[in-house]
């Protein structure tokens, strides 16, 4: 079954766009969350997966932080 | 055997590639990410024949050149190089995954990495507070007090993006600023900065999160503790080159030290671009050293063949 994919980004941070760029290249579906602007998923981030780096990538209840290809694909089973 | 091993896909490591299939060498191309430091470059306005382009994307343009020879050059992605070693006929490399790969000669282009503070708390709240990406985690310390470690162009830019989005911003630098004037008048018309300069940093402190500095006068050696919920250091760039520091000479600041032909002192050995020391690191002066480095190593195999 297919994992729910959310993403929290900034607009400047190229790590992120290289993760959304692999996400989209594998057909992965996600939900984006731009953390520049929008304050509630910010607070988010920082209280329920206690990140303060983009790009935190979370599945369901497992977190990934930063841009890490080879632990991308094991999360996604690619 | 390959014929060679260009260790790094940066601008150096991917150009040495392109130039090798076009002397059709039998080439490996291993490397932990495709684009190096050009990756995390927003907007490169220097590169000839782009006016203006985003790193990524002109990475992503240097990765299509490549794939153009898929029978000569193989590529190796998400492997780190961890050993190089000599054997019989050429050089062996091993990468993390355990792994080893053989060829008659070998290319470094490992590239620099950010330098790090080594202080204690600095490694534990890394994505807690602590981070090496300005441009990345900026936005994420919004209404919060940081501090930005490091007094050259890159730690300026850094203050120069945060004063405007943090509560307040600390500049902690061991030296007198040494950035371009034009960034330190920028950077000092902002009322929310407190500059500290000649001040060492002691420790990063925080449980789950970074929730302080401990910062020492150099001169006085009297300390201070600054409340802040964000580091961002910015001290600048070393050479990836721990992988053979026991093969061939490094300079003081641990580059490897080539000539003009990209030679360093073991014969079949070549290194390129911002590992190496050659003065000035751009991605235009990469890419040169790159290729380059490919064409002497093609004329070392045609003399180890003859």
């Amino acid at each position: 079954m297919a994992r729910e994919v959310k993403i929290y980004t900034t607009p400047t941070c190229p790590y992120c766009k290289m993760a959304k760029k692999f996400l989209d290249d594998n057909g992965v579906k996600y939900q984006e969350l731009d953390i520049g602007k929008d304050k509630t998923a910010r607070e988010e981030m920082k209280t329920k997966y206690n990140s303060l780096t983009v790009p935190t990538i979370c599945f369901d209840s497992e977190v990934l932080v930063g841009f890490n290809e080879a632990e991308l694909r094991k999360k996604l089973g690619l | 055997m390959y014929e060679l091993i260009i260790i790094g896909g940066g601008p150096a490591g991917m150009t040495a590639a392109v130039y090798a299939a076009r002397k059709k060498l039998n080439t490996l191309l291993l490397s932990y990410d495709i684009g190096g430091q050009g990756l995390t470059t927003w907007l490169v306005e220097n590169y000839m024949g782009y006016q203006f382009i985003e790193g990524r994307e002109l990475m992503q343009k240097f990765d299509e050149q490549v794939k153009q020879f898929p029978t000569d050059v193989k590529v190796e992605v998400s492997r780190r190089a961890e050993r190089l070693s000599r054997v019989d006929g050429g050089f062996e490399v091993r990468a993390d995954s355990g792994e080893t790969y053989q060829a008659k000669a070998v290319i470094l282009a490992t590239g620099k990495r950010p330098r790090q503070l080594n202080v204690p708390g600095e490694k534990e709240l890394l994505g807690r507070g602590v981070t090496y990406c300005a441009i990345c985690d900026g936005p994420l310390f919004a209404d919060v007090k940081v501090a930005v470690i490091g007094g050259g162009n890159s730690a300026l830019e850094a203050v120069d993006d945060m004063v405007k989005i943090a509560d307040h911003v600390y500049l902690v630098s061991l030296t007198p600023l040494t950035g371009d004037q034009i960034l330190i008048d920028k950077a000092k018309s902002a009322n929310n900065l407190t500059i500290f300069l000649e001040y060492e940093v002691l420790e990063i402190n925080g449980e789950s999160r970074v929730e302080g500095i401990k910062i020492r006068d150099l001169q006085s050696k009297q300390e201070k503790e600054l409340d802040v919920g964000g580091v961002f250091v910015e001290i600048g760039l070393i050479p990836n080159s721990d992988l053979v520091k026991e093969l061939v000479t490094l300079n003081r600041l641990a580059e490897v030290e080539v000539n003009c032909g990209n030679e360093t002192g073991a014969p079949g050995f070549f290194a390129a671009g911002d590992v190496t020391s050659v003065p000035d690191k751009q991605i235009v002066i990469a890419a040169g050293e790159g290729a380059k480095a490919a064409l002497q190593a093609h004329r070392y195999l045609q003399r180890l063949s003859k």
